[in-house]
C-alpha cells in the first residue's frame, strides 16, 4: 500500500520548516491579517446562533454515529449514487486512486483536465500522476490557480494562497497570463482570472473535482463554494469525476441542515457561502452525462480503529482550527510540511500513515486549546494531540532514547519524597556556576533553546517545602 | 468583611503547590499560605507530595504519568479541601485522571478519584466559588496587567473569576491586556522542543503587555509568567510578574514598609 | 476484479476497526437545534431583504400584481444595447408581457448564454437568515449553467416562499432531495486576495430579486405586543 499525503514523508520536521517561515515577514503580516479577519468575522456570525452549541453536538453525534457504521453508508451511498446514473469506484490508497482517476481521463481521450479545489487530489499527488501521463489539469479555484501558476504550494485550507499579496498575485498573473498592463487591485486579478478561465470552462470537457459530502440516503453529492468555478466544472463538461475521503460520507440528506449551518461561519465567517450545489447521479439535458465517484481511504480506516482518536475523521474541513492556532498565525501551513496543516494537519497527517512518518507534527502545538473551542464538531485536538505523542513514545522508542531517560529519571525523582527533596539540594547548589545576578542566561543542551529567547530566573535558596517546615513544624 | 469571616467555618485546606512551584517559586506558596491564613483556614501541606504528572502526561509519557497519579490520590485522600496555585495542574487532574484511572480498570482507584475531584480547586476557586469572597482585603498599588492562561481559560472555564478578586485589590490600578486569550507560547516542553515559535509567540505577548504600560504582569500559573518574565527581563523591560497570589496575599501593612 | 477487491478489502478495514451495538444505526441522533423560526412574517421578510442586500444583491419589492412592471422596468435599458435577456423555460408568460423581447432557454445555447445581458428565474424557496435563494431547477427556474454563464441573474420570489431558517429549507426540500438543487447566497466572490471580498468571479455578478408580497395580502400582518 502506497499511503501519500503530500508530501510528508519527505517534508523536514516542523522544528526545521518553521525557522525560515517565522524569518519571512511578508507571509508573517499576511497570516496575521488572514487569520485575525476570519476570526472576527467567525466570532461573531457564531455568535448570532443561540443554538450554536447544539449545533455542534448535534453535527459530532451525526458524525460518530456515521463512523461507527461507516460501512454501511457507504454501501448505501454507493447503490444509490449508482441507481441514479453515477458510477462509484473503491480505492485503497493514494496509488491506487490515481490509476482510477487517470484511466477515467484516458477512456474519455482527454489531454486536459479542469480541476475543482479538492484536498484529496493534493493528497494523493494526482497533479503530478497527470502531467506525467501527459495530461494537463488547471486549477480552476483562484487561490489554486494562483497556487499553481506560482509553482508554489497552498498554505491553508480554505485560503491556500493567503502567503500572498497582491503585488504578488499581479506577478505571477502577468506572466504566466500574459497581461503586462496587469493592475494590482483584487478586482482587476480577479477578472483577468475569470477571462483566463472562462475560456477553459466552455472548451474542456473532462473535470476532476472533491466533494464536501456524500449522502448515503440519496446517493448525493454537496459542494460548497464561494467561486463559482465548482458550478461550472460540474454542470459544463461532459464527464466529471470527483475523488471523496471515505469519511465524507453522511447518513440523511437532511443533516445537511446542520453542517451547512456550521461549515462556512466557521470557514469563511459567513451565514453562506455564495453557492452550494446538490445533486445526484445524472440528469438527462442538464450537466455531464458521466459521473464518477471515487472513495479514497489512504490511511483512514486505519484511524477508524484507534478509538481515541477516530474523532480525528469527524473534520469537516473548514479551517477554523488554523485561523484560532497561535503557533499556526506565526508558521503558516508550509511548516506542516503536507496536504492538510493547522491543528488539524498534526493530527491527521502522521495518523494517515500510521505514524510512520510527520511524527514531529504532534509536538508542534502549545496545547491551548483554542482549535478545540472553535471546531464546529468538536473534536478534542489537544487530546488527539497528546494521545499520538504517547504513540511516538512508544513506537518510536530508539529516536525517542535521549529525552525517554531524562523522563523516566524525572518520574523516578517525583516517585520519592527523599529523592525530590535530594534533587532540589542538587538544583540549588549545581545552578551557581550558571547564575549572574539571580538570573541564568545560558543553558546546556536542549535547556538551551530556552535561554535562546529568555532568561531563567535562578533557584530561590529555600524551597517552598524547606520554608513550610521552618515555620509550620507544630502543625505536622 | 468581618461578618462575614465569622459565619465562614474555617476550612482545612490541603495545599498542592506543585513541583515547580515548590521550587522556583516558593513566594507564590508562601503568598497561599498567609491568605488563607489570614482569612481564617487552617493550610496543611503533606510533604509527600510531589508532582500532578502534567508534564510526562502530555509529552506521551503517559506511563511514566501513571505512579504520580496514584502517588497524588494517595496524598490527598484524606483532604478536606484541596487548593492549588496552578489552573494547568489542576486541569490535568480533572481532565486527565477520571481516564487515566479508568484505564487501569481498578475499581478503587476510580473511586477515589471520583471522590478526591470535587474537592480540588484552583486557588481562585477556591475564594470566589467556596469561600464567596472577591475582597480579600488585599492592597497592591501598583500598575497590573492580568494575562489569561489557557488551562484557566479553556479547562478550568474560570471566565473573570481572577479579574473579579483584582478588581477589589485596594490601590491596584488594573489595565486590560489586548488579545487577552491569546497563548504566550510556553506550553511545557513546546518551549524547548518548538523554542523558535515559543519565542515568535512570546514576543507578540511582550508587545502587549508593553504596550499596557504596566509595571506587573499577572495570571494564575507560574508556568506562563515564567516564560513571559524571561521575554521581558531579557529585553530589559524592568516589567515584572507576579503570580495573583502574591497580589491577593499582599496589605497595606507589607505596602507600607 | 480489482474494484471488489479494493472495495471488500477496505469494507473489511472498517468492520474490523469498530465495535459497535446492532441498534445503533436505527437510534436517531437526537438534535437539540433550533429547526423553527420564531419571527413573524413581516420580520422574516424584512431580515430575507436585509440579507441579500448585505451581499450585494438588488433587491425590489412590489405587490403581487406588480411583477410584470417591475421586471419591465428592469429589462429596459438592455433594449437599447440590443442584447436580450433570456427566460428559463416555463418563466410565467404574463411577467414576461411589458419586457422588450427575451430569449427563451431552449434557443439559448452557450454562446447565447455567454453574451446575454442576463437570464430571468422563478426559484424554489428562499431563506431568510442566510439571504440564500434555492433553485431546483424545475419549470420557470432553467437548467443549472443558464443560472451560471450569464453576467446577471434575476429572480422573483413570492413572500410565501420565503423560510426563516436553513432546518425549514430542508424541510420543504425533503421531496426533491435527489433534484439537481443550488442554493445561491449572493454574487459569487472570492477573499483570496488578502482577504478583501470582491464579486463576480465566476457566475453572475449581479444579483437581483423581485420579492412579491403575496403573502403579507392573503394573510394580514399580526403584531404582537
Amino acid at each position: 500500500m502506497t499511503i501519500r499525503v503530500g508530501e510528508s514523508a519527505t517534508a523536514p520536521s516542523f522544528q526545521k520548516a518553521a525557522l525560515p517561515l517565522l524569518g519571512d515577514s511578508q507571509l508573517r503580516k499576511n497570516l496575521r491579517h488572514a487569520t485575525e479577519v476570519i476570526q472576527r468575522r467567525r466570532a461573531v456570525v457564531a455568535g448570532e446562533l443561540p443554538d450554536w452549541q447544539a449545533l455542534r453536538d448535534a453535527a459530532a453525534a451525526v458524525k460518530q454515529k456515521t463512523l461507527r457504521h461507516l460501512d454501511r453508508y457507504l454501501v448505501q451511498f454507493e447503490a444509490a449514487c449508482t441507481v441514479a446514473g453515477g458510477q462509484v469506484h473503491w480505492a485503497r490508497d493514494a496509488e491506487e486512486a490515481n490509476r482510477i482517476v487517470l484511466e477515467l481521463v484516458r477512456q474519455q481521450n482527454a489531454g486536459e483536465v479542469l480541476k475543482i479545489k479538492t484536498m484529496t487530489a493534493d493528497e494523493t499527488g494526482l497533479n503530478q500522476a497527470l502531467e506525467q501521463a501527459g495530461i494537463r489539469p488547471y486549477e480552476t479555484d483562484l487561490a489554486e490557480l494562483i497556487v499553481q501558476l506560482g509553482n508554489d504550494r497552498p498554505s491553508h485550507i480554505v485560503v491556500p494562497a493567503l502567503h500572498r499579496n497582491r503585488s504578488q498575485v499581479r506577478e505571477i498573473f502577468r506572466e504566466r497570463m500574459q497581461l503586462p498592463d496587469l493592475g494590482d487591485s483584487p478586482q482587476d486579478l480577479t477578472d483577468a482570472a475569470r477571462q483566463y478561465l472562462r475560456e477553459k470552462f466552455l472548451r474542456v470537457k473532462t473535470a476532476i473535482g472533491g466533494a464536501n459530502f456524500l449522502i448515503a440516503e440519496t446517493g448525493g453529492v454537496c459542494i460548497v463554494e464561494s467561486e463559482g468555478n465548482g458550478r461550472m466544472c460540474l454542470t459544463l463538461p461532459e464527464t466529471l469525476i470527483l475523488m471523496a475521503g471515505v469519511d465524507k460520507v453522511i447518513p440523511r440528506f437532511q443533516d445537511l441542515e446542520v453542517f451547512l449551518q456550521l461549515l462556512s461561519r466557521s470557514a469563511t465567517g459567513e451565514r453562506m457561502n455564495p453557492y452550494n450545489s446538490i445533486w445526484t447521479g445524472v440528469y438527462a439535458g442538464d450537466g455531464p452525462r458521466n459521473f464518477h465517484v471515487v472513495l479514497v481511504d489512504n490511511g483512514r480506516t486505519g484511524i477508524l480503529a484507534d478509538e481515541e482518536a477516530r474523532q480525528t475523521l469527524e473534520c469537516i474541513r473548514c479551517g477554523a482550527c488554523l485561523n484560532a492556532c497561535p503557533v499556526y498565525r506565526q508558521t503558516g501551513g508550509h511548516a506542516y510540511g503536507s496536504t492538510y496543516g493547522g491543528p488539524i494537519g498534526a493530527i491527521l497527517t502522521p495518523q494517515l500513515q500510521n505514524m510512520e512518518h510527520a511524527q514531529s507534527l504532534p509536538y508542534a502545538s502549545s496545547l491551548c486549546g483554542a482549535c478545540y473551542e472553535v471546531c464546529p464538531v468538536k473534536i478534542n485536538i489537544p487530546e488527539v494531540l497528546i494521545h499520538l505523542r504517547g504513540r511516538v513514545v512508544r513506537e518510536q522508542q530508539s529516536a525517542m532514547k535521549p529525552e525517554a531517560l531524562g523522563m523516566k529519571a524525572i518520574a523516578a525523582v517525583f516517585r520519592s519524597r527523599r529523592r525530590l527533596e535530594a534533587a532540589h539540594r542538587l538544583a540549588q547548589a549545581g545552578q551557581a556556576p550558571l547564575v549572574r545576578k539571580g538570573w541564568i542566561h545560558w543553558l546546556p543542551g536542549e535547556l538551551g533553546a530556552w535561554t535562546a529567547a529568555r532568561d531563567l530566573r535562578a533557584i530561590p535558596k529555600q524551597s517552598f517545602r524547606e520554608w513550610w517546615k521552618e515555620t509550620h513544624r507544630d502543625a505536622e | 468583611m468581618a461578618l462575614r469571616r465569622l459565619r465562614m467555618q474555617p476550612l482545612r485546606i490541603s495545599l498542592f503547590i506543585t513541583c515547580y512551584n515548590d521550587l522556583l517559586f516558593p513566594e507564590t506558596g508562601r503568598s497561599v499560605v498567609r491568605l488563607l491564613e489570614r482569612l481564617g483556614h487552617r493550610v496543611e501541606f503533606p510533604l509527600e507530595q510531589t508532582c500532578c504528572g502534567q508534564m510526562h502526561y502530555n509529552s506521551g509519557y503517559q506511563t511514566e504519568a501513571m505512579p504520580l497519579m496514584r502517588r497524588f490520590v494517595d496524598v490527598f485522600r484524606g483532604a478536606d479541601v484541596v487548593c492549588s496555585p496552578s489552573s494547568s495542574c489542576v486541569a490535568m487532574i480533572r481532565d486527565h485522571y477520571p481516564k487515566m484511572a479508568a484505564s487501569t480498570g481498578e475499581p478503587r482507584l476510580i473511586e477515589a478519584v471520583e471522590a478526591l475531584l470535587p474537592r480540588v480547586f484552583e486557588l481562585t476557586e477556591l475564594l470566589v466559588k467556596k469561600l464567596g469572597l472577591e475582597d480579600v482585603g488585599a492592597c497592591y498599588p501598583h500598575r497590573v496587567t492580568y494575562h489569561a492562561s489557557c488551562h484557566s481559560l479553556r479547562s478550568l472555564h474560570l471566565d473573570d473569576l481572577p479579574l473579579r478578586l483584582l478588581r477589589k485589590v485596594r490601590g491596584i490600578d488594573l489595565v486590560e491586556l489586548s488579545n487577552v486569550d491569546r497563548c504566550c507560547g510556553f506550553g511545557g516542553t513546546f518551549a524547548v522542543k518548538n523554542g523558535d515559535v515559543s519565542a515568535a509567540m512570546l514576543a507578540e505577548k511582550m508587545l502587549d503587555v508593553e504596550k499596557t504600560g504596566a509595571e506587573v504582569c499577572t495570571a494564575v500559573d507560574n508556568s506562563c509568567l515564567m516564560h513571559i518574565h524571561g521575554g521581558l527581563h531579557r529585553r530589559r523591560t524592568g516589567i515584572r510578574t507576579v503570580h495573583l497570589a502574591e497580589i491577593l496575599a499582599s496589605t497595606e501593612a507589607e505596602t507600607a514598609q | 476484479m480489482t474494484q471488489s477487491e479494493a472495495r471488500e478489502a477496505i469494507l473489511a478495514r472498517i468492520r474490523n476497526a469498530v465495535t459497535r451495538s446492532s441498534d445503533d444505526c436505527e437510534r436517531e441522533v437526537v438534535a437539540g437545534y433550533q429547526r423553527v423560526g420564531s419571527r413573524m412574517p413581516e420580520e422574516r421578510l424584512a431580515l430575507f431583504v436585509e440579507r441579500l442586500r448585505e451581499y450585494d444583491a438588488q433587491v425590489v419589492t412590489v405587490e403581487a400584481a406588480g411583477v410584470a412592471k417591475a421586471l419591465g422596468e428592469l429589462l429596459r435599458p438592455d433594449a437599447e444595447h440590443a442584447v436580450p435577456w433570456v427566460a428559463a423555460d416555463g418563466f410565467p408568460a404574463d411577467w414576461l408581457a411589458e419586457c422588450p423581447a427575451v430569449l427563451p432557454e431552449t434557443e439559448a445555447g452557450v454562446d447565447e448564454l455567454n453574451r446575454c445581458a442576463g437570464v430571468v428565474t422563478t426559484c424554489t424557496l428562499g431563506i431568510a437568515v442566510t439571504g440564500t435563494l434555492v433553485l431546483q431547477h424545475g419549470a420557470g427556474e432553467g437548467r443549472r449553467r443558464t443560472t451560471l454563464l450569464p453576467d446577471r441573474h434575476l429572480s422573483v420570489i413570492h413572500a410565501s416562499q420565503v423560510v426563516e431558517t436553513v432546518p425549514e429549507a430542508f424541510a420543504r426540500l425533503a421531496q426533491s432531495a435527489t433534484r439537481p438543487l443550488t442554493f445561491i447566497s449572493g454574487p459569487s466572490a472570492t477573499a483570496d486576495i488578502e482577504m478583501t471580498r470582491i464579486r463576480g468571479v465566476h457566475g453572475p455578478r449581479q444579483l437581483t430579486v423581485i420579492l412579491a408580497e403575496d403573502w403579507i395580502r392573503l394573510f394580514p400582518a399580526t403584531r404582537h405586543s
